[in-house]
C-alpha cells in the first residue's frame, strides 16, 4: 500500500492551481480530500505524478446563501456540509445525502467537489446534484463558467470538466420537498441504488446514481409522474444497468424501481 | 469459586492494548534492517516462461532480488497431516514451493522477492521485475475440479484429488437405511470460501545474527515452537536449537496465523544470505491472495427419518477444496475435524460421510474459526431444520426428539458416537430449553403469525451444536494422520521473593491467556494476581508448546500448568514441613500459607520460596530451588455445546435481512472469566453471522478473485449485528483438572445455521426451501421470486 513516486504542491489559489494544471496536463491530479484519490494511488491503479493539493485554498470551503441560492464551496468536506444548519434547513435532501456517505473518517476528508469531480458512478452526491439541478461552478484556463448537473455526468469516472479546470463550488436552489434513499452496498457502502426525488407542485425530478455507468435523471420517470408513485415502474426505462457481483441487471433494475417508489412516497 | 476463578477480571493486556504500546512485530524495528517486497502472479494458472531482473536490479536501495531458480528450500513447506486414499494410496502432497519456479498455480503466487533498504524501494523495483507468463485455464470449484476435462493444478496425478476419505458405517447400509425411511430430506449447497480477515496482516522479521550462528525469526504465528520445528526440520535443513522464533503480540488469528507460511521461511534463508534482518508485512490485497481461506466445501447430503420424525440414516458427499498445495493442517479439516462431528448432538444411528480433496487453483484452505465443525453443523442444523418443516414438526420439537439424554461421563464412559468420537458430558436439551426461554418462543410464534398477516417476513432459526476442542490427545491424532503430538507444556518458576513466572505453550492473540492463567494460577497458590506474570510467545523462554488453535488453550494448556502448580505445592509442602517441624500430612494450604491443621503455626509461601532458594535450613537430599516444567497429553477432546436462536426480519421488497435478536445459550463447561467467555462467544457469533449474510471469496472461472478488498468483501460490522444476548448452562468436563471445554470457536460453529434457518423460516410460507450462502438481499430476492 505504497504509492509510486510523486511531486507534492501546495496552490494558494485557484488562479495557481488552473496554472500549474495546465502546465502538468495528465501528468496531474488535483488533491482535495483525497479519499478517492489517496486509496488509488497507494494501490497504484492510479499514478499521478505530481499532485497539485487545493485543500488550503481559502474561500473555497464555505457555505453561503446567496439570491435564493445555497452555494457550497467545492472544498467542504461531506461533515461540514452535515453539520450545517443552512443546508439542514433549506436543502434538507443534501443533508440526507451526505449522511449517507461513507463513515465518520470518509466524511471528515471527502469533499463536494472531490466527489464530484472524481464521478463514481455509485457514489451519492450525483443523483441529489441532478434532482436538485444544482450548478457546477468550475474554472479554468479560460476563466470561470458554469456547468448544468445534467451536463456534468458524462460516463464511469467521466464528467464535462475540460482538463484545466476545476470545480469551485456548487449552487443550489432551495428545495422544500425533497428526500434521498439509498440502498447500501453491504462492504463499500457504496449505493447499488440511490434515488434522489425533488418535488415541486405536480412535477417532480428525479436522480440516480449506482444503476448505471452514468448517474442520470430519470426522465421517464418524472414524465410518467401524476401525483403517485407508479412512476416508479419507469426507472430504468432506456438505460443500461450495471451488474456486479452484489447486484446482477435482474436485481438491480428491481431495485431502481423499488427505490425510486420509495423515494416518490417519502 | 475462589477469589479470581469466575470472576470477570479486567484483562490486562488491554493495557497495551488501548494505548497503541502492543509488541508486533511490524512495531519492531532492528538496525540495519532491510525491507522485502514481492512479485506476484496476476493469473491463477500460467506458465512462467522467463523472468528478467536486470532492470530491477538497477534500482535504488536494492539489496538483493531472488527468484524460484535460486535455489532456497528446495522441499518447500510440509503439510502436519496426512489423509491417504481409501484404497490406502498414499496422499498426493506436491511440493508447495517458497517462490514458484517455472509454474504458477493461483493468483497471488510469489514469483520473486526484492530486498531493498526501504519498503519504498522495495516496492517500486519489485515493479521493475518482469515476468513472462504463458495464462493456462483455472478450475476453482472443489467439484468441477474432479470433472474429468478440468485443468490440472499438478500434472503428475493425472487429476486433481489430493485424496479422499470416508467415516461411519457402511455406505451400503446407510443407503438401505435411506431407502426405507418414512422420509428423506435432501440437501445440495456450497458451505463458500470465506477470508480469515485478521486484524493484524501476516509479518515477518528474520534476522541471522554472523557471530553466535544463529538465526531469530520475528512473526506473528499462533504457534512459534511448530514453526521453528517445521522451518529447521522440513524446510531449510537448519539446526533447530540456532533458531529462536519470537511471537510477542499477534494482532488476531482465527486459524490463519497456524500454518507455516512459505514467507517466513524464505525471510529467514535471505537474512543469512545478505547478512542483515529483513522484514515483511502484508498488506491487506496480500492477505486476502495468500492467507490460507476457511471452508469450501460443494455438499449433497440425504438425511432419512421414521414417521416420528426421529432419524434413521445421515448419507453425505462432499468436495472439499485444498488449493492450490497442502497447508500446514489443511488435509485434517475436511475430514477428521469434520466427520468425527457428524453426530451431532443426535442418536443418528446410521452415519457415512464421503469426502474427495481435490486441488484447485485458489490459495490453499485450512482450518478457519471451527475448522471442519462449523461445516458440520452447518449441515446437520441446516438439514433437521429443513426436514422438521417438509415433515410440518417445530423445529425444536425435532430436536428434543432426537437428542442424546443427558449424560455427566463421571461414573459413565461418555457418549460413544457412529464416528470414531466419545463424548465427554453434555446437556443439550438443558441448553435448548433455556434458549428457547430466553427466546419466549411460543410468544414468537404468535407475533409471527401475526405479522404475516401484515405482509412482515418475520423468521426464527434454531441451531443446536456441538464441537470438539481441547485438541487433543497425540495418541489418538497420530493415528488420525497428525504428524505431531497435540500435549501442552506448563512451566511454573517461583522465584525465591515468591514472585511467579509461569511460562506456557500456548500462544495469545486476542484470547486473554495473560488475565485467565494468572486468575487460576492465583487462585490455586493462594498469591495476588499481581505477584504472576504470564510469559509466552518466545521459544527461547518457552521449554516448548503446540500453541493456540481448536479451542485448546486452557483445556490443554492450562491443565499442563495445573500439572506444574500442584509440584510446586507438593515440594513447598515438604519445606514448609521441614521449617515448621511438622508432617506434611498434618499440614493444610490455604490463602497463601501452609498451617499445621488445628493451630496457628504457619509459613507463608513467600517464606517456603526464599528458603529453596536460601536453603541453609532445608530438608536433607530435597533440590534446593522452586521451578517446574510438565507436559499434559489429554486423555479426549473436549465437547462445548449449545444452542443459538436467530430473529430475522425480511425486506419484501430488497430481500435484505435484518438481524433483529441473536441468542446465545452455550455450554462450555467450567468458566473461568465470564467476561471473556462472553466476549468469545460473541465475537465468535459475528464471525459466523458474517458468513451467514455477507462473506464470502469468488473466484471467477478464471481463477480472478472479485472480492479482493474491503469495497467487495464485506465483513460485519456493529450495525449488522444486534446486541447478542448470551446465557450458559454449565456441565463440567469430567477429564481435565479446571472442568474446562474451550470456548474459542463455539460462536462461530452454532451460529452460521440459525442465521439462515430463520431467513428460510421468515420465507417458507412462500415456498423457500433453501438459500445459498451468503444470504445475500440478492440471494433471497431472487428466492421469493421463484
Amino acid at each position: 500500500m505504497i504509492p509510486s513516486k510523486f511531486d507534492y504542491i501546495k496552490a494558494s489559489s485557484i488562479s495557481e492551481a488552473v496554472k500549474l494544471l495546465g502546465k502538468h496536463g495528465y501528468d496531474a491530479k488535483i488533491l482535495s480530500g483525497g479519499h478517492s484519490l489517496i486509496p488509488a494511488m497507494k494501490l497504484r491503479l492510479n499514478r499521478p505524478l505530481v499532485l497539485i493539493d487545493i485543500s488550503g485554498i481559502s474561500g473555497m470551503n464555505t457555505i453561503t446563501e446567496q439570491g435564493g441560492e445555497i452555494i457550497i464551496g467545492a472544498n467542504c468536506t461531506h461533515s461540514q456540509v452535515l453539520k450545517s444548519d443552512l443546508v439542514k434547513n433549506k436543502l434538507n435532501i443534501v443533508t440526507q445525502t451526505v449522511k449517507c456517505i461513507g463513515d465518520i473518517q470518509v466524511r471528515n476528508r471527502g469533499t463536494i467537489g472531490g466527489s464530484l469531480a472524481h464521478a463514481d458512478p455509485s457514489s451519492d452526491y450525483p443523483a441529489t446534484i441532478l434532482a436538485c439541478e444544482a450548478i457546477i461552478e468550475v474554472e479554468g484556463k479560460n476563466g470561470s463558467r458554469t456547468i448544468d448537473a445534467i451536463d456534468f455526468f458524462q460516463g464511469i469516472f467521466t464528467t464535462s470538466l475540460a482538463e484545466d479546470e476545476i470545480i469551485t463550488a456548487v449552487r443550489f436552489p432551495k428545495v422544500i420537498n425533497g428526500n434521498y434513499q439509498k440502498f447500501f452496498q453491504s462492504a463499500s457502502r457504496f449505493a447499488v441504488v440511490g434515488v434522489a426525488v425533488v418535488k415541486d407542485g405536480d412535477s417532480v425530478k428525479v436522480g440516480v446514481t449506482g444503476v448505471s455507468d452514468t448517474p442520470y435523471r430519470a426522465i421517464a420517470v418524472e414524465d410518467a409522474y401524476s401525483g403517485n408513485s407508479d412512476a416508479g415502474s419507469h426507472a430504468i426505462d432506456n438505460i443500461e444497468v450495471m451488474s456486479d457481483h452484489f447486484a446482477d441487471v435482474e436485481y438491480r433494475s428491481h431495485l431502481a424501481k423499488v427505490y425510486v417508489k420509495k423515494a416518490l412516497e417519502a | 469459586m475462589g477469589n479470581f476463578i469466575g470472576k470477570s477480571v479486567k484483562r490486562r493486556e488491554d493495557a497495551r492494548f488501548l494505548r497503541g504500546a502492543g509488541r508486533y512485530t511490524d512495531d519492531i524495528k532492528l538496525p540495519k534492517m532491510t525491507q522485502a517486497a514481492f512479485v506476484r502472479s496476476p493469473y491463477a494458472h500460467a506458465k512462467v516462461l522467463n523472468i528478467d531482473i536486470s532492470e530491477a536490479q538497477k534500482a535504488d536501495g536494492v539489496v538483493a532480488i531472488y527468484t524460484g531458480q535460486d535455489g532456497c528450500g528446495a522441499y518447500g513447506v510440509p503439510c502436519g497431516w496426512q489423509v491417504n486414499f481409501k484404497n490406502g494410496d498414499t496422499m498426493r502432497e506436491p511440493v508447495h514451493p517458497l517462490l514458484a519456479k517455472d509454474k504458477i498455480r493461483h493468483l497471488g503466487e510469489a514469483v520473486a522477492i526484492v530486498v531493498a533498504e526501504t519498503l519504498e524501494l522495495a516496492r517500486d523495483a519489485a515493479e521493475l521485475v518482469e515476468v513472462d507468463y504463458e495464462e493456462l485455464p483455472a478450475v476453482t470449484d472443489p467439484k468441477k475440479a474432479m470433472e474429468p476435462s478440468a485443468p490440472l493444478v499438478h500434472e503428475e496425478w493425472g487429476d486433481n484429488a489430493a485424496f479422499d476419505w470416508c467415516i461411519g458405517n457402511d455406505r451400503t447400509e446407510v443407503e438401505a437405511a435411506l431407502a426405507s425411511a418414512h422420509h428423506v430430506t435432501e440437501m445440495e449447497y456450497r458451505n463458500h470460501r470465506v477470508a480469515p480477515n485478521a486484524m493484524e496482516p501476516r509479518s515477518y522479521i528474520a534476522d541471522y545474527d554472523i557471530n553466535a550462528g544463529k538465526w531469530t525469526l520475528y512473526t506473528s504465528t499462533q504457534n512459534p515452537h511448530l514453526i521453528r520445528l517445521l522451518l529447521c526440520a522440513f524446510v531449510l535443513g537448519i539446526p533447530e536449537h540456532k533458531v529462536r522464533v519470537v511471537s510477542y503480540d499477534v494482532g488476531g488469528g482465527f486459524g490463519s496465523k497456524i500454518y507455516h507460511y512459505t514467507e517466513e521461511a524464505l525471510l529467514t534463508w535471505i537474512s543469512k544470505e545478505i547478512g542483515r534482518p529483513v522484514k515483511w508485512t502484508s498488506d491487506r490485497s496480500e492477505a486476502f491472495l495468500t492467507d490460507a481461506h476457511g471452508r469450501d466445501h460443494v455438499v449433497h447430503s440425504k438425511m432419512g427419518f421414521d414417521k416420528d420424525g426421529k432419524i434413521v440414516a445421515h448419507l453425505t458427499d462432499e468436495y472439499c477444496a485444498m488449493g492450490a498445495y497442502l497447508s500446514t493442517f489443511a488435509p485434517a479439516v475436511p475430514t477428521y475435524l469434520h466427520g468425527t462431528l457428524f453426530q451431532g448432538v443426535y442418536t443418528t444411528p446410521l452415519i457415512h460421510l464421503n469426502v474427495v480433496a481435490p486441488f484447485t487453483h485458489t490459495v490453499v484452505v485450512d482450518a478457519y474459526r471451527g475448522a471442519g465443525r462449523p461445516e458440520a453443523t452447518y449441515l446437520l442444523e441446516r438439514i433437521i431444520s429443513k426436514a422438521a418443516k417438509e415433515m410440518k414438526m417445530d423445529p425444536a420439537d425435532i430436536r428434543f426428539k432426537n437428542f442424546i439424554p443427558p449424560f455427566d461421563g463421571i461414573d459413565e464412559p461418555g457418549y460413544q458416537t457412529q464416528v470414531a468420537l466419545q463424548y465427554d458430558s453434555g446437556n443439550y436439551e438443558g441448553v435448548l430449553k433455556r434458549g428457547l426461554e430466553m427466546l419466549g418462543y411460543e410468544d414468537f410464534r404468535k407475533e409471527q403469525t401475526k405479522a404475516r398477516k401484515n405482509g412482515k417476513l418475520l423468521g426464527v432459526g434454531i441451531s443446536t451444536y456441538i464441537e470438539g476442542c481441547g485438541i487433543a490427545p497425540s495418541a489418538v491424532v497420530g493415528s488420525l494422520g497428525a504428524r505431531a503430538g497435540l500435549f501442552e507444556v506448563g512451566h511454573v518458576r517461583v522465584q525465591p521473593t515468591g514472585k511467579v513466572q509461569v511460562f506456557t505453550g500456548t500462544h495469545s492473540h486476542g484470547q486473554g491467556h495473560e488475565t485467565v492463567f494468572a486468575q487460576f494460577v492465583a487462585d490455586k497458590l493462594g498469591i495476588p494476581m499481581d505477584d504472576i506474570e504470564i510469559e509466552h510467545g518466545d521459544t527461547d523462554q518457552v521449554a516448548f508448546g503446540m500453541g493456540t488453535y481448536g479451542s485448546r488453550s486452557l483445556a490443554v494448556g492450562g491443565s499442563a500448568i495445573i500439572k506444574s502448580v500442584e509440584k510446586v505445592l507438593e515440594k513447598g509442602a515438604k519445606i514448609a514441613a521441614h521449617k515448621l517441624e511438622a508432617a506434611e500430612k498434618d499440614l493444610e494450604y490455604a490463602e497463601g500459607k501452609w498451617t499445621v491443621k488445628g493451630t496457628d503455626k504457619s509459613i507463608s509461601f513467600g517464606d517456603v520460596s526464599l528458603t529453596a532458594y536460601v536453603p541453609h535450613d532445608y530438608p536433607e537430599g530435597l533440590e534446593p530451588g522452586l521451578d517446574f516444567s510438565s507436559f499434559y497429553d489429554p486423555s479426549n477432546f473436549t465437547y462445548p455445546f449449545g444452542t443459538h436462536i436467530a430473529v430475522v426480519e425480511v425486506d419484501k421488497d430488497t430481500g435484505k435481512v435484518d438481524l433483529q435478536r441473536f441468542i446465545a445459550c452455550d455450554d462450555v463447561g467450567n468458566v473461568m472469566n465470564p467476561m471473556i467467555v462472553d466476549g468469545q462467544i460473541q465475537g465468535g457469533v459475528v464471525q459466523g453471522v458474517g458468513q451467514a449474510l455477507l462473506e464470502e471469496v469468488v473466484y471467477d472461472d478464471s481463477g480472478q478473485m472479485i472480492t479482493g478488498s474491503y469495497m467487495d468483501y464485506a465483513m460485519p460490522r456493529a450495525d449488522d449485528v444486534p446486541m447478542i444476548e448470551t446465557d450458559r448452562t454449565v456441565t463440567p468436563c469430567p477429564h481435565n483438572p479446571l472442568g474446562v471445554k474451550g470456548a474459542g470457536e463455539a460462536g462461530a460453529i452454532g451460529s452460521t445455521p440459525a442465521v439462515v434457518n430463520a431467513v428460510v423460516d421468515a420465507l417458507s410460507h412462500l415456498g423457500v426451501t433453501d438459500i445459498q450462502m451468503p444470504v445475500t438481499p440478492q440471494r433471497v430476492w431472487k428466492a421469493m421470486q421463484n
